[in-house]
């Protein structure tokens, strides 16, 4: 499979790319580092007109220290989330999360950045970061604004970033204390979640991920309010359907999702410590 | 367009469109034939070559992506003297292969394992080859064929 034609420029700056995308609309395509995108575009379900490749901004691939906020640059790679000392001693789930996607090949490959614009309900990743209470970072002509995760993923594949905007960082608040469950369902090893669910607990309060339950990744205000409120991990885990959308297909029908959305959810809320 | 890529140590330039997947690049551009294209859709791991050392499904990068990298394929392994490298001659000597098609992109994502974690553990291995299918052999003596590599390459140093 080979992907439609299209022309190609390799963008030196940031500020490049903001032109790039200021002149040609929705003609011009991001490209990071292409996992999720040139599948698409092999199947040629998706046919930009112009790709711009941003996978050599280095400098929009970080991951650093700040007082209260852990700062991921959009490019950097799901290896080296994995394998980052910052990440490993100070979120520990997110190194957990990034080092389970795909396969190794993948995530030599795969950033974050393009992870969350991608704007797939199944990404791991997306629902971590809602769980985390993250912030997204956009720049534009018009420099840069924050974005809450929970704001940020609008519908199926689509994100709040508008079409002169790029996604150049992830500050995720320094969980305190946290303690934290991970839970994805798949047939084969690399696969992408059938259902997943990933709940953090912390001095800050809790956070409840779910993934592949909807058109975007959702945030379980439902199980976190029950949290709140006393509830043990069983008790908390029932109201896991609830605000979902998962579809059907030969993986399992939409009760057999909300189903396994429950005991994912008490598992990974028992693993938080709840 | 031209795409520069060092292929092998051996700097390479073609004039090729810019949708060009590495894969055929290699293949069709360069002549190295080595590399498999089994699946097409990034996970059977028979394209797999290293890019800059690391593995990576060469199915899914583009020629133009890697422009004045380093890529190297099961063609660039063997050693200076003709001999195979240990991860090639583990597998000959684990009976690692059955029909081979899935070979070359086993033998280079076991090399970029290695070279991450010159001493691995069988679940790290097995963890580690989770994008590489194989028909035929089950799996066992391609571990077995890694760790035995792993110990080559370590009394080698
Ligand atoms: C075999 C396989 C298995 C996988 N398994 C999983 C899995 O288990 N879990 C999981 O979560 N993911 C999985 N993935 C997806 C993988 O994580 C992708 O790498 C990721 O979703 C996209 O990142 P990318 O850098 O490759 O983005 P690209 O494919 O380059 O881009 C994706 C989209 O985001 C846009 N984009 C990228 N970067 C930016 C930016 N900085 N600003 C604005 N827009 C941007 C692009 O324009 C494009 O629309 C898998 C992929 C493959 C091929
Ligand atoms: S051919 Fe590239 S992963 Fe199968
Ligand atoms: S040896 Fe035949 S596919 Fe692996």
């Amino acid at each position: 499979m080979i992907p439609a034609t299209f022309d190609y420029v390799r963008a030196g700056s940031v500020d490049e790319v903001i032109g790039l995308l200021g002149e040609h609309g929705d003609d011009a395509k991001l490209l990071a580092g292409g996992h999720s995108l040139l599948p698409l575009m092999k199947l040629r379900l998706a046919q930009p007109a112009l790709l711009v490749d941003i996978g050599r901004l280095r400098e929009l691939s970080y991951v650093t220290e700040e007082e209260d906020v852990i700062a991921l640059g959009a490019l950097t790679r799901h290896h080296d989330i994995a394998t980052s000392p910052v990440t490993l001693s100070s979120v520990p789930l997110l190194a957990h999360v990034a080092g389970q996607i795909g396969d190794l090949q993948v995530r030599h490959r795969g950033t974050i950045g393009g992870s969350i614009c991608h704007g797939d309900p199944a990404s791991d990743l997306a629902a971590v970061l809602l769980a985390l209470g993250a912030t997204f970072v956009a720049q534009g002509p018009n420099g840069r604004r924050e974005i809450d995760a929970q704001d940020f993923f609008v519908s199926f594949f689509e994100v709040a970033l508008r079409s002169d905007e790029l996604l150049v960082e992830i500050r995720v608040p320094r969980p305190l204390d946290a303690r934290w469950g991970f839970e994805k369902l798949t047939k084969r090893a690399q696969d992408w979640a059938i259902v997943g669910a990933v709940a953090v607990r912390s001095r800050s309060g809790v956070g409840v991920g779910l993934i592949n339950l909807g058109p975007v990744p959702l945030r379980s205000s439902a199980v976190e309010a029950a949290v709140v409120a006393g509830s043990n991990a069983a008790e908390a885990a029932a109201f896991a359907a609830e605000g979902t959308e998962p579809s059907a297909d030969f993986n399992g029908s939409v009760a057999y999702r909300q189903h396994v959305a429950r005991v994912l959810v008490r598992r990974a809320l028992e693993k938080a410590g709840v | 367009m031209q795409i520069d890529i060092t292929v092998n140590g051996t700097a390479e330039s073609h004039d090729v469109e810019a949708r060009t997947l590495l894969v055929y690049y290699l293949r069709d551009a360069v002549g190295l034939k080595g590399t498999n294209v089994g699946c097409d859709t990034t996970s059977c791991g028979a394209c797999t070559v290293l890019l800059n050392g690391e593995s990576v499904k060469s199915c899914t990068v583009l020629a133009a992506q890697v422009a004045g990298e380093e890529v190297t394929t099961i063609e660039g392994l063997a050693l200076e003297d003709g001999r195979m490298h240990p991860v090639q001659q583990a597998f000959q000597e684990c009976h690692g292969l059955q029909c081979g098609y899935c070979t070359p992109g086993m033998v280079m994502a076991i090399t970029s394992l290695l070279a991450e974690n010159p001493d691995p553990t069988e679940e790290y291995i097995r963890l580690g080859l989770e994008g590489n299918l194989c028909r035929c052999t089950g799996y066992h003596n391609i571990v077995a064929a890694a760790l035995a590599a792993s110990q080559a390459l370590e009394m080698r140093q």
